[in-house]
Order: structure tokens, then C-alpha cells, then sequence
């Protein structure tokens, strides 16, 4: 046990290990559909066909790799602070909520200037929906992870109550809003290639995409450039050197928790602003709690997070098209997948560390003999 | 001796990467003996240990138990071949009972009530023949620091052990308790129980010891009877050549006073009352040491002092100003820039962070300061530029500020606070446990810093668990028991005995945490 090294180069441990271990969800998920007589390399191929094979394919895989880089981001922020947030899909409703407010309120008007305050509305109503939660924990002592979870039933029951009642589109039976005024939405990836006379098959990925990587490269900054950023991760880390070194916790805690629930709320961007162009009830669809997963599969590191969501994208695109293509595999066998990768990759990081590592320490120790 | 030695190790090696931690040590442990280790921190020690134990597995060499060839790979396995170990810091689930603890994991059955009741019938007969006398249903955390250690040396000898390690048994002890400590040893050995007893105080070897193993480096330098040896001739060996202290203390009056405490109270996290009426002064050119066991007011102490806890009557202040009172409260960061420096004394708890990087941690409390972030960016340039230098104004090794702390030894890991918070050359410097885990060279250069800083007219309080530090580096010397300032005791006047009963309250009963 002793020979293996305690840290392994860092290509290893952030590339090697992630790979191998949705190496072995896969071929666990192999298993399970060679098990219903099905061939598992056939399967993988639609898969991977379905999420990258055509033009549609490749914009829904960003599309969805969109909304999990920012309830990845969200989750990270939050456990860089030391804490588990758990209600980035309460978050994200409120965020849809704001936005779908902002728009109402500023009407028909300049496109840039509604995406503005739609993306000043998504993140203030997600930070003001952590608030709570972040002020119970900071000041009072109530565990976040309870209250986050609390509040994820709230938001839901909030959105069914508004969408049903004062928000519902006129006349209509659906739990839904009017469509946003002329104007508010965000401009469709083959609307703008489009517009550079290059033509892209048709598909909801839109500039949110672009924003969510902006908001990978903001949190990225946040945590290694800034005061603030340092300050967090001490609080995160040990509270009591936080103290020592004239950290207000409690302050930090507030502040951290709600920049993690404006990411959040900033997914409505994506499935809103960029593809419904109304709000809709429960459009948040777990993506809130699968950026847990995208979070610990990223190492809580922005550019990992990008990557996992885009994984995840694969999953949810590929999976679809594998469900359609393939009848014995159903959509729910789609979703026993997907918790496979996050149980190999996301729950279990270190599964494969050991032997890796021993493997790794004899070379290196032959390296130098 | 007709008996095969209780423990023998032959050319036993270990490696740990390019490190060689253990370097064909061979030792001979006799039946009944008390056989003392010591070397400091980073010698090998602690691998030496863990391979007894079973907790690692050596790459070479043999280990032999009662003359039979083991090779041991796990603790459960030292422990069925009879060897068991007390830790430094204690294996214990503090609101279990005794009781509870000492039967834990050998409970033997599934019902407690059966396994308890057996467990006591056993302990009775080991209290009479060792002469223990605990509360097998108190709750641990009721006991003293002194009570906590007879319970886990009790622990091994219900599990049969006959081979007891002692790792830096006495680290925690008031003078009084240590006595206790030998006393047990002394009667463990009689009744034909092996001890083998690691430390670095060397008064300990040659007070309990009958034979004694010095490792320096991963290596045995000396293996001796105690009674043929010297502390001279063992620090020497431990550390290689003979310590002589560069900076001698300068006479000199002292100064102003730079801080001062005006009856304060203040209370402890768990709501009592830590700090009762406390009144001191600080002046300039002083070491003022603070004794006492731990727990009985010296975090509160430093704590308030540093801005980190607000007290609940009196005052605090530094330099003429008051930094804490029940009605105004001055943070660490302005303390800082008021030339306030504080060397934390639980040093992975408070004063680092283990899993950052030795230059993030070399900005721990000075983060605001302009030197290292404006606009609220952090300068990441003269950052690594100042933890560069602290690396080398210290000698921090290995010379790597982009390691995690928790990658160096203690003694780097000091080293590289002190050089953090003498870098803004503070005035007012509050220090806990200067020398807690740090090798023995290491400490010799830490307090010839804090005399140098003494010399050079600066206010220092030291609190320190181990009297023989504070009697080489203090002034005077304050003496804490269940809160209370029990007293102040000019250096000359100051003798180990004292002062431990002191610590021990003046009702001369054994204080407890």
C-alpha cells in the first residue's frame, strides 16, 4: 500500500483518470444492454453517431452541454466555499423566473439590451433564491444542504403556482407564460452562422453557449486572480485560518452561495431565452442536480466543468438518439447510463487510482535506477 | 537474558519514493525492558514506528517478535502478536465511557451488555495488578489529558498487548502527570511488560530508559544502556554535532509597556467562562511565557489578543489603543497593521492551510495588504517573489513553494509561518506553541529567533505546552490554570517545580481541561 506515490503527475490525475473511469461506466453500461440481447459496440456507435453524427446532433449536445456548465459552475463555486449546494434547480427556476419578469417589464425592444437585463434578471433572482438558504447557514446555523433542497420544492411549487395563475398566457390551458415581446431571445448558433452566409442545420444551440463559457473563464478568474476568490477557497478549506487570516466566514459564505445560485439561475438563458421564448413550468428538468455530477467530474475546475458537461451533452443527445434507434434500450435505460458515468466518474474518482499509481510508480521508479 | 528479545529488527529498510526513510535499522528490544527512541522529527522515527505496528511493510530487512521471523501487515496483526501502541494524539471517542472506549472493536460478541460486563471482570483484575484507578463510566471527554493516556495504555493491555510504544507520551503532560507517566512505565516494566518509549526530551530517556536507540537520518547512530550515556552525548548524536545557541540574551531593561490586559473575561466556545479576571502586561524587549496545561485558558488567551475572540469584560490593548473590549473589537486584519504579528498555535488548525500551496499560504492574513493585491486582484507575481523569499530567509525545504503544505515536514511548515509574519518586522509578536512538531535543529534556530527579536526591543508573549522551552526563552513567566492568571514569575525565580504546581491550581490538585 505504501509503494503507491501520493500524487500522481497532474496529465494523469485530471485527463487519464476521468477517461479511464467513464472507460469503465461504459463497459458496465455494455454489460447491461449486452445483457438484454442487444450489442453493446453497436450501441455505443449510435450513440456517439447520435450526439456528433450530423450537424442537429452536434447543436443539441451543446445545447444541453450548456445548461450543465452553469449548474456545474454553480455547484463548484458553492463547494469551493466549503459548501454543497444543492438547489441549483430551485436556482434555476427563479432564474427563468427573473428573466421571464425582465422581459415583460422592458418589452419590445433593442435585442442586445433585453439580453442584458434578461441576464441581470436571471442572476438576481438565482442569487436572491440562495440568498435565504445562504443567510440561514451563515447566520443561523441550518445546514445548507437541507435548506437548498427545501427550496428546490418551494421554487417548483412557486413556478405550477405563477404558471397556472397571474403569469399564464391568456386563455391558454398550458402551464406556461405568453411569449416573450418581439426582441427578447438570444440569437440561434445557425441564425448567426447563417448570417455568415454558412449554412448549419437547424437546432437550439444558441449564444448562450458563448456565455456560459464566458462564465467558465469568469469563475476561473474569480478563484485564481482575485482577493475574494482566494479568500473563498481559504473559508472553503478551513474555516479557522479563515478567522485567523481576518476572513468573515459567514460573509463569504453569503457572498459565494449566491454567485453560485446566479449561475444557476443563468441556465434559463439557455432553454428560455434561447429556446422556448416563453416560461415554462419545470424546464429546469434536473439539469440543476445533474451539475452536481458535472461539478465533481470537473474536479470543481471551470475548464473540467466545460468538459463534463460536454459529456454529459454526449449522454443526453447520443442517449436520446440510442433510445429512438434502438427500442430494447428505452429512455430509462438511457438514464441508468448516465447515473453509471456519474457513479464511476463523478462518485468514485479514486476507483482506479491504486493500480494506476502503482503502475505509474514503477515506471517512474525504473525511470530513475 | 535466556529470552528471546521481545522485539528484534534486522537491517530493516524502507523507501518512500527517492526518500530512504529507514536505513537498515537494527534493534534489540529485551523482554521487560524499557527501550527508548529518539531523533528528531524526520529521522525515521515515525516509519520505524508504523512498521512495528503494522502499519507499513518494510522493503528489507526482517522483524522479529519473541524470537519468531513476522512479517506484519496490518495493526490488527502487531496486535495479535502482542503490540500495541499509544498514539500521540489519542485514539479515543470522546463522549463514549471508558468503558465503551477500552472494549471498543473487541467487543468479542454481538451484545454489548454481555461484552461490558465481561470486559470489567478483566479490567479489574489489570487495574489491581497495573494500579490504575478510572471511571470506567465517565465519559472520556471528562478526563484529564493525563487520564485520557493511562485509559488508552489500559486499552492495549486489555487486548493482551505485552509490547507498549509510547509515541511522545509525554507531549501533553504537566510535569506532575509525567511523574505519574514514569511511575506506570517503571510498574508496567516490573510486572514484565516491554515498553518501548519515543520522545526527543532527552531528560525522559535518561529518567525511565534502559537502553537507548538514537536515529538520525534514517539510520541508527547509537544503541546504548542508558545508565553509559549522556544528554550531551545524545543530543549530539541526534542532531550531529554539538547545538550551541548563536544568540545569547542581551541583558537589557525592558521596555514600555506594549500590551496590556485589564481584567479580562471572555468565554470559550462551549460558553464557559475561559478567561477569568486576567490582568498582564507586555513590554517591549520581553519574552513573557505562558505555562500551563493545555486547555486551561491559553487559546482564549491568544485568541483575544489576536483579535479573534471578543471578551466579555475588560480590556485589551496595544500600543495605548484598545483592540478588544466588550464594546469595541479590532479584527486581525487591523491588529496586523497596527504591527501585530501571531504565530498560530495549532499550526494545521489555524495556521495554514494544509491543501494550498506553500505560496498561497505565504499570504495567509496579509492577502489585503497592497503588497500582494490591488483593486482587489490578487499580485500574483509578488506573491511568489515574497514566498521565494521566505523560502530562503528561513530555509524552508523542500525548496518548493508550489508544494501543498501538507507536504512539508513541520518544522518547514513553522518555518514558513514564522518567516510570513516576521516579514512586515511586527513590534508586537503573540506566539502559540512556537516549537509544537518541529525537528530539534529547527528549534534551536526558532528560539534564537525569538531572543534576537527580544534583543531587538519587541514585545513577545510564548505560549508553550513544554516549561523547558518557556525556562530558556523567557523573561517571566505566567502561569494559567482553569482561566485564572495564577501568577507571574520573574525567570530567576522560576523552577520547573513551582511552576508546575502552579499549573496544577493552587489547590494543588491536578487541573483538568
Amino acid at each position: 500500500m505504501s509503494a503507491v506515490p501520493a500524487k500522481l503527475p497532474t496529465v494523469l490525475e485530471s485527463l487519464l483518470m476521468p477517461f479511464l473511469n467513464i472507460l469503465v461506466a461504459l463497459f458496465v453500461s455494455g454489460l447491461v444492454v449486452w445483457g438484454l440481447g442487444e450489442d453493446p459496440f453497436f450501441a455505443l456507435g449510435l450513440l456517439i453517431e447520435g450526439a456528433f453524427g450530423y450537424e442537429e446532433a452536434i447543436g443539441y449536445t451543446f445545447y444541453y452541454a450548456t445548461n450543465f456548465i452553469f449548474t456545474g459552475l454553480a455547484v463548484s463555486v458553492a463547494f469551493h466555499a466549503g459548501h454543497f449546494n444543492i438547489g441549483g434547480e430551485g436556482q434555476a427556476m427563479l432564474g427563468g423566473l427573473g428573466l421571464t419578469l425582465a422581459v415583460f417589464w422592458l418589452g419590445d425592444t433593442a435585442p442586445l439590451l433585453s439580453v442584458f437585463v434578461a441576464v441581470a434578471g436571471a442572476a438576481l433572482f438565482g442569487a436572491g433564491w440562495a440568498f435565504v438558504p445562504a443567510w440561514l447557514q451563515a447566520r443561523r446555523g441550518s445546514h445548507i444542504v437541507i435548506t437548498t433542497i427545501m427550496f428546490n420544492f418551494i421554487a417548483s411549487a412557486l413556478l405550477a403556482y405563477l404558471l397556472v395563475g397571474p403569469l399564464q398566457r391568456p386563455g391558454g390551458q398550458m402551464p406556461e407564460s405568453s411569449d416573450f415581446p418581439d426582441g427578447a431571445g438570444l440569437m440561434q448558433f445557425h441564425e448567426v452562422l447563417a448570417y455568415f452566409g454558412v449554412s448549419f442545420e437547424q437546432s437550439p444551440l444558441n449564444l448562450s453557449f458563448l456565455i456560459a463559457l464566458l462564465a467558465a473563464l469568469a469563475v476561473w478568474f474569480l478563484l485564481s486572480r482575485t482577493r475574494f476568490g482566494y479568500e473563498m477557497r481559504v473559508a472553503g478549506k478551513n474555516a479557522s485560518a479563515a478567522a485567523f487570516a481576518g476572513v468573515s466566514v459567514p460573509r463569504v459564505t453569503i457572498i459565494a452561495l449566491m454567485m453560485s445560485g446566479a449561475l444557476a439561475g443563468m441556465m434559463g438563458l439557455n432553454e428560455l431565452l434561447g429556446e422556448q421564448l416563453r416560461l415554462i413550468g419545470n424546464f429546469t428538468l434536473g439539469y440543476g442536480f445533474v451539475g452536481i455530477a458535472v461539478a465533481f467530474m470537473g474536479r470543481n475546475h471551470p475548464l473540467g466543468i466545460v468538459l463534463a458537461a460536454i459529456l454529459f451533452g454526449v449522454l443526453y443527445q447520443g442517449g436520446a438518439e440510442l433510445a429512438f434507434e434502438m427500442p430494447t434500450v428505452t429512455r430509462d435505460l438511457i438514464v441508468v447510463i448516465q447515473g453509471l458515468v456519474i457513479l464511476f466518474a463523478g462518485a468514485m474518482p479514486h476507483l482506479l487510482r491504486r493500480p494506476v499509481a502503482a503502475l505509474y510508480g514503477r515506471f517512474a521508479g525504473r525511470g530513475a535506477a | 537474558m535466556s529470552l528471546a528479545p521481545a522485539i528484534e529488527t534486522k537491517d530493516l529498510c524502507k523507501r518512500f519514493g527517492n526518500v530512504q526513510a529507514n536505513d537498515n535499522i537494527s534493534l534489540v528490544v529485551e523482554q521487560g525492558t524499557v527501550h527508548g527512541i529518539v531523533g528528531e522529527n524526520g529521522a525515521g522515527k515515525s516509519t520505524l514506528l508504523k512498521m512495528l505496528f503494522g502499519f507499513y511493510q518494510p522493503n528489507s530487512g526482517d522483524l522479529i517478535v519473541n524470537g519468531e521471523k513476522l512479517s506484519l501487515d496490518s495493526p490488527s496483526e502487531a496486535m495479535a502478536a502482542g503490540i500495541a501502541m499509544v498514539h500521540q494524539h489519542f485514539m479515543l471517542v470522546e463522549p463514549f465511557t471508558v468503558l465503551e472506549n477500552i472494549i471498543l472493536g473487541a467487543e468479542g460478541q454481538g451484545l454489548l451488555r454481555h461484552a461490558a460486563a465481561d470486559a470489567k471482570a478483566k479490567l479489574k483484575g489489570l487495574e489491581q495488578q497495573f494500579g490504575f484507578d478510572l471511571p470506567l463510566d465517565a465519559p472520556v471527554s471528562q478526563l484529564s489529558v493525563g487520564e485520557r493516556q493511562r485509559v488508552e495504555i489500559l486499552k492495549a493491555l486489555f487486548r493482551g498487548a505485552d509490547v507498549l510504544i509510547l509515541d511522545e507520551p509525554t507531549a501533553v503532560l504537566t510535569p506532575q502527570e509525567c511523574d505519574q507517566l514514569f511511575d506506570l512505565v517503571r510498574l508496567l516494566k516490573s510486572r514484565g511488560k516491554t515498553i518501548l518509549f519515543v520522545t526527543h526530551k532527552l531528560q525522559e530517556i535518561m529518567a525511565v530508559t534502559d537502553t537507548v536507540t538514537v536515529i538520525r537520518a534514517g539510520k541508527v547512530i547509537v544503541r546504548t544502556a542508558t545508565a553509559e550515556t549522556t544528554p550531551d552525548a545524545l543530543a549530539e548524536a541526534m542532531v550531529g554535532a554539538k547545538i550551541s545557541r548563536a544568540v545569547e540574551r542581551r541583558d537589557g531593561s525592558k521596555g514600555m509597556p506594549r500590551m496590556k490586559l485589564e481584567s479580562v473575561c471572555a468565554q470559550s466556545d462551549h460558553g464557559h467562562e475561559a478567561l477569568k479576571n486576567v490582568s498582564l502586561e507586555i513590554y517591549d524587549g520581553e519574552v513573557l511565557g505562558v505555562a500551563g496545561v493545555a486547555g486551561n485558558g491559553q487559546t482564549e488567551l491568544l485568541e483575544v489578543l489576536t483579535g479573534l475572540r471578543q471578551v466579555t469584560n475588560g480590556t485589551v490593548s496595544l500600543s495605548g489603543n484598545v483592540t478588544n473590549s466588550p464594546n469595541t473589537f479590532t479584527g486581525p486584519i487591523e491588529l496586523r497593521d497596527s504591527g501585530l504579528a501571531h504565530v498560530a498555535e495549532d499550526r494545521l488548525k489555524t495556521g495554514v492551510v494544509e491543501t494550498m500551496t506553500a505560496t498561497e499560504n505565504a499570504i495567509l492574513g496579509y492577502q489585503r495588504s497592497a503588497d500582494f493585491c490591488r483593486n482587489g486582484l490578487l499580485r500574483l507575481k509578488a506573491i511568489a517573489a515574497a514566498a521565494a523569499r521566505y523560502f530562503e530567509s528561513q530555509d524552508v525545504r523542500p525548496r518548493n513553494p508550489e508544494l501543498p503544505v501538507a507536504a512539508f515536514s513541520g518544522g518547514n511548515q513553522q518555518k514558513l509561518v514564522i518567516a510570513r509574519e516576521l516579514a512586515r518586522d511586527p513590534q508586537t509578536l503573540i506566539v502559540g506553541q512556537p516549537t509544537r512538531g518541529v525537528d530539534i535543529g529547527a528549534v534551536t534556530k526558532i528560539h534564537d529567533q525569538i531572543t534576537e527579536l527580544r534583543n531587538a526591543g519587541k514585545a513577545l508573549l510564548v505560549v508553550s505546552a513544554d516549561l523547558d522551552e518557556l525556562m530558556t526563552i523567557s523573561d517571566r513567566i505566567a502561569v494559567m490554570c482553569c482561566g485564572v492568571l495564577e501568577g507571574v514569575v520573574a525567570i530567576e525565580d522560576a523552577d520547573e517545580r513551582s511552576i508546575g504546581l502552579m499549573m496544577a491550581g493552587s489547590s494543588g490538585e491536578l487541573a483538568t481541561p
